[in-house]
């Protein structure tokens, strides 16, 4: 994978860096519209590879990443979309280990009232393995709903509500059944392939609006875990449940499931009408309802998410400089106005559903591609780069001119903008003027 | 003098005794006899000490808003000798025009009604009554067939209505001069030169703060702002309505918007409406009317397809068919230009004693109705509130936008008024569509009907309704039409086709609504 190591500077004009060959995005099944594929060919200066020809960048899946990752060597300006071992976030079970671990170190280090931040996920078991200690916790509660989901699927395949132990008995058998019998001959485990699932408390007091349940997709880009280094986009999306909330419905997959994928499917789904808000407008309607203060605290917390669900990780995900990741975050929020991580995805769609949803791919896109920086234009102490504000650079970051403040010592105001106004294009043509400039002179 | 001293009179004992009427009174009355009770109310005193005690209780303010409300609403009696009909509306074409207009929709909702045989009213049985009222949170869940039903009316019908409008009275002569209007109506109202309009909106000035612009991210919140914020919520604590009204002229910041409209249009919860709303809901569940089906295809076209009302599909219809059952609309009916159809009971056709309004508020809704309702569902989530805000603004404000009349804020002046300007600052781009085949009002009418719900984004959107209740006048409308067409003016002279040009001006939704009203009337070269 060498490549001629002629990037950009000497103000030349265009720098020849390559990519690989799209089609893996294509085998993304929700890609009716590539917004990946038009965003990168129209860069300037990007060229598409083809099958087994060299590349500078890859935005491969996950699949790709598993079976070629440890096989392939990368020069030292080569970048991938992924880190090696993602699944540490983004598989329900690794991640609530991971996040249970962290809390535990947070609470003998730093004491009750920080581990208390992370908070934020639902009480969830891995099964089969945790089951025992699930049916305790289970009996505690008694009457109240639980979501059960497969660890590694995505669009909402396979996952069902349950409030009784015996909804799950058969599918216990099972389960109980391979783990036991380890010493099975090797054919017959294979017969019975059963999956890990995980049992999660159910949220069962959603915030509706208009009656409906809905969650919220939030981009966060990281770049390198050892030092952590994360972005947050400014846009983002609700995606609301096409029917009406209740709870006497629990088969109603239509009802509690948010995601679009599932919601495509519903028979009153209607294509056009694009069960989607920006975060801006949902934004300003939650502060016409309960003040700007509230809402100023919801986002905070969420920050707060956001930046202890990478923290959980960190140590354990193999930070190669290679990798980068941008992260979808499903977030949902209860009626106390206090939001709940959902899941981390790691290939979050990039297929829109509607033309505002395509503008916000696109610009999503070329501002990962700004801050990836094959062009290497950025000096790396960019505060803000088009809809991305650096959220944490090895530690908070401040909106204040100063850099980095201690946090603790009041009027800490934290460099993130979610559902602010996003002048971009502004930005973009100005920072990259300044350091047009900047090189002129320095060259 | 003496005759102003009259008016005066005349206008004082007018609002005393609509005031009397009402609930505002029986409570001052109440309130009086319990302050009896007071030690500071002494008999020597009585009514000085009474007033005292209003002033200080806040009952005075509620008494001032009311007045306030009244002044702002209901027009004076030019004349003691006028009749009623010209409260309703003085021009006696207008009149006319009026009436056969709504001849026409009757006409239309008649014979749809004797096509599809569905009566226009009927009493629900009790089994269907229990649905509905367990639906009642999630009508939007209903799939009906509507195929068959089609709305009333367009928009676009209602334009050829009043392109035809003439006054018998006025002769242009058939040789054009330079006074000839080229725009499609063709009355002789008076409407605002841009320097009337510059002084009518002064507070929207170059140097006057707004939301809308002084608080964008690049002007730190300390130049207008955050005292701007202090101040609204001075006025809300003070309850004052007319304050209210002049502080909304720059805007409202969105954490205070809803409780100042409320403010403006004298809305206050009280345990009364709640039963009021209540009683219209019940009559809802016992009576079907034909209306109803209308409205929920509207609904279903409008709203439920707009990307961000969709959610506010079920406060729609309970707004909109407890509309429809509200007597106490036809109130405004006193100085609107329409009047309710009346409908005979089966078999006493001509008979005054079996004559019903119908529908029973008298307003018979038309294509695009719901988006009157769909952006107030951001600011008040609670059906009943919902429900009285919006008949407040229906009954001061849109009821113009949909009849003939020659009032200033009516949708025959703003048509008028949006031409006017046009011609006047932006000739060659009017006559260049004009050739085209695309009159400019073709385009720009639908927004106004629509008072822009639907068009704008919903940020922008609230904060021009702002301006619509702080100015008590519609002509902004008209103003921002004009605006609008300013500001594509480069991309529409180039167009050579109406749908070309109506293509240039589809989509609205990225337009910010303050910069555009400012720069077209105080920064434009005239």
């Amino acid at each position: 994978m060498s490549k001629p190591k002629n990037q950009c500077s000497k103000g030349h004009g265009t720098p020849k860096a390559k990519e690989r060959d799209q089609k893996v995005c294509i085998r993304f099944k929700c890609s009716v519209m590539n917004t990946l594929t038009d965003v990168l060919r129209h860069r300037p200066g990007w060229v598409e590879v083809k099958d087994e020809g060299e590349w500078d960048f890859y935005w491969c899946d996950v699949s790709w990443l598993r079976e070629n990752f440890d096989h392939t060597y990368m020069d030292e300006h080569v970048r991938i979309s992924h880190f090696r071992n993602h699944y540490e976030l983004t598989r329900k079970n690794y991640m609530v280990k991971n996040l249970k671990r962290f809390r535990k170190q947070l609470e003998r280090e730093v004491g009750k009232l920080e581990a208390a931040k992370c908070d934020f996920f639902p009480k969830t078991f891995e099964l089969p393995s945790d089951y025992h200690l699930f049916v305790e916790e289970f009996r505690k509660t008694p009457g109240i709903t639980w979501i059960m989901k497969p660890v590694a699927r995505s669009q909402g395949k396979g996952i069902f509500l349950f409030r009784k132990l015996k909804d799950i008995m058969d599918w216990r058998k099972l389960g109980l059944c391979v783990c036991q019998d380890v010493g099975r001959p090797d054919d017959q485990k294979d017969d019975i392939a059963v999956e890990n699932y995980v049992a999660q408390r159910y949220i069962e007091n959603p915030y509706l609006i208009g009656g409906r349940k809905f969650d919220l997709r939030v981009y966060v880009l990281v770049m390198s875990y050892i030092p952590l280094r994360a972005w947050l986009y400014r846009d983002g999306f609700v995606r609301f449940s096409n029917t009406r909330f209740t709870l006497s419905s629990i088969d109603d997959h239509y009802v509690h499931l948010t995601n679009v994928a599932v919601q495509k499917t519903s028979p009153d789904y209607d294509p056009e009408k694009g069960c989607k808000w920006m975060i801006q407008r949902f934004r300003q309607y939650l502060t016409s309802k309960h003040g700007p203060e509230a809402v100023e605290t919801l986002f905070q917390d969420m920050d707060n998410i956001f930046i202890k669900s990478l923290q959980s990780v960190q140590k354990v995900i193999i930070s190669d400089k290679h990798c980068f990741e941008l992260y979808g975050y499903d977030i949902l929020i209860d009626q106390d106005l206090k939001p709940w991580l959902l899941e981390v995805n790691a290939s979050p769609s990039l297929a829109a559903s509607s033309q505002e949803d395509y503008q916000l791919k696109t610009c999503l896109l070329e501002d990962t591609l700004h801050i990836v920086d094959m062009e290497a234009r950025l000096t790396g102490k960019e505060k803000r780069v088009g809809g991305f504000d650096l959220m944490w650079n090895d530690g908070p970051v401040s909106r204040e001119e100063e850099g980095i403040d201690t946090s603790g010592t009041g009027n800490f105001v934290a460099n993130t903008h979610l559902g602010c106004n996003n002048d971009r294009k502004k930005q973009l043509r100005q920072l990259f003027r300044s350091l047009h400039s900047q090189k002129k002179v320095t060259s | 003098m003496l005759q102003e001293e009259e008016d005066l009179s005349l206008t004082i004992a007018h609002i005393v005794q609509k005031l009397k009427g009402s609930r505002l009174y029986s409570q001052l009355e109440r309130q009086a006899w319990v302050s009896l009770q007071k030690p500071e109310i002494k008999l020597e005193s009585l009514k000085e000490d009474i007033k005292e005690f209003f002033k200080i209780s806040g009952w005075e303010k509620k008494l001032q808003n009311a007045v306030y409300s009244e002044l702002t609403v209901f027009p004076l009696p030019r004349h003691p000798a006028a009749p009623p009909e010209h409260l309703k509306e003085p021009l006696v074409y207008m009149r006319k025009a009026q009436g056969s207009w709504e001849k026409r929709i009757l006409k239309s909702l008649n014979s749809m009604c004797t096509e599809l045989s569905i009566p226009l009213a009927r009493k629900r049985p009790v089994v269907e009554q229990k649905e509905l009222l367990n639906k009642w949170n999630e009508m939007g869940t209903d799939e009906p067939d509507l195929s068959l039903f089609r709305p009333v009316y367009a928009p676009k019908d209602f334009l050829e209505v009043l392109i035809n409008l003439r006054n018998p009275n006025y002769e242009n002569g058939d040789h054009l001069n330079i006074k000839t209007h080229l725009g499609l109506i063709q009355v002789p109202l008076k409407v605002k030169y841009i320097s009337e309009l510059k002084e009518f909106f002064v507070e929207l000035s170059l140097n006057t703060g707004q939301l809308g612009i002084d608080d964008a991210t690049q002007v730190p919140p300390e130049l207008f702002e955050n005292e701007h914020v202090r101040l609204g919520q001075k006025v809300l604590a003070e309850q004052d309505s007319a304050a209210a009204q002049q502080y909304i002229r720059q805007g409202s910041p969105t954490a205070l918007r809803a409780e100042l409209w409320a403010l403006i249009l004298n809305v206050s919860n009280q345990p009364e409406d709640l039963l009021y709303y209540e009683q219209l809901k019940s009559n809802v569940i016992q009576h079907d009317l034909l209306v109803d089906s209308l409205i929920y295809k509207d609904v279903k076209l409008t709203a439920s397809n707009d990307d961000y009302y969709f959610v506010f599909e079920d406060y729609l219809y309970q707004v909109l068919l407890c509309f429809s059952r509200d007597t106490s609309v036809l109130g405004h009916f006193a100085y609107n230009s329409a009047s309710p159809p009346k409908s005979y009971i089966r078999g006493k056709l001509g008979m005054e004693d079996y004559a019903v309004f119908y529908p029973p508020n008298g307003v018979i809704p038309f294509h695009g109705f719901s988006m009157y309702v769909a952006p107030l569902c951001f600011l008040y989530h609670e059906p009943s509130k919902l429900y009285q805000i919006f008949r407040e603004m229906y009954v001061r404000f849109f009821f113009r936008l949909h009849s003939i009349s020659s009032h200033p804020s009516g949708i025959v002046s703003l048509c008028l008024l949006f031409e006017t300007l046009l011609q006047t600052h932006l000739p060659q781009l009017f006559y260049h569509l004009r050739e085209i085949g695309a009159q400019p009002l073709r385009i720009s009418f639908k927004w106004m009907v629509r008072a822009f719900s639907g068009y704008l984004a919903t940020d922008q959107l609230l904060l021009l309704w702002d301006r619509i209740l702080g100015y008590n006048s519609l002509e902004i409308l008209a103003v921002l039409a004009a605006a609008v067409f300013a500001f594509r003016a480069v991309n529409l002279m180039e167009v050579t086709s109406l749908a070309a040009a109506e293509a240039v001006l589809a989509d609205l939704s990225t337009l910010k609504v303050m910069p555009l009203l400012q720069i077209f009337l105080f920064a434009t070269v005239t």
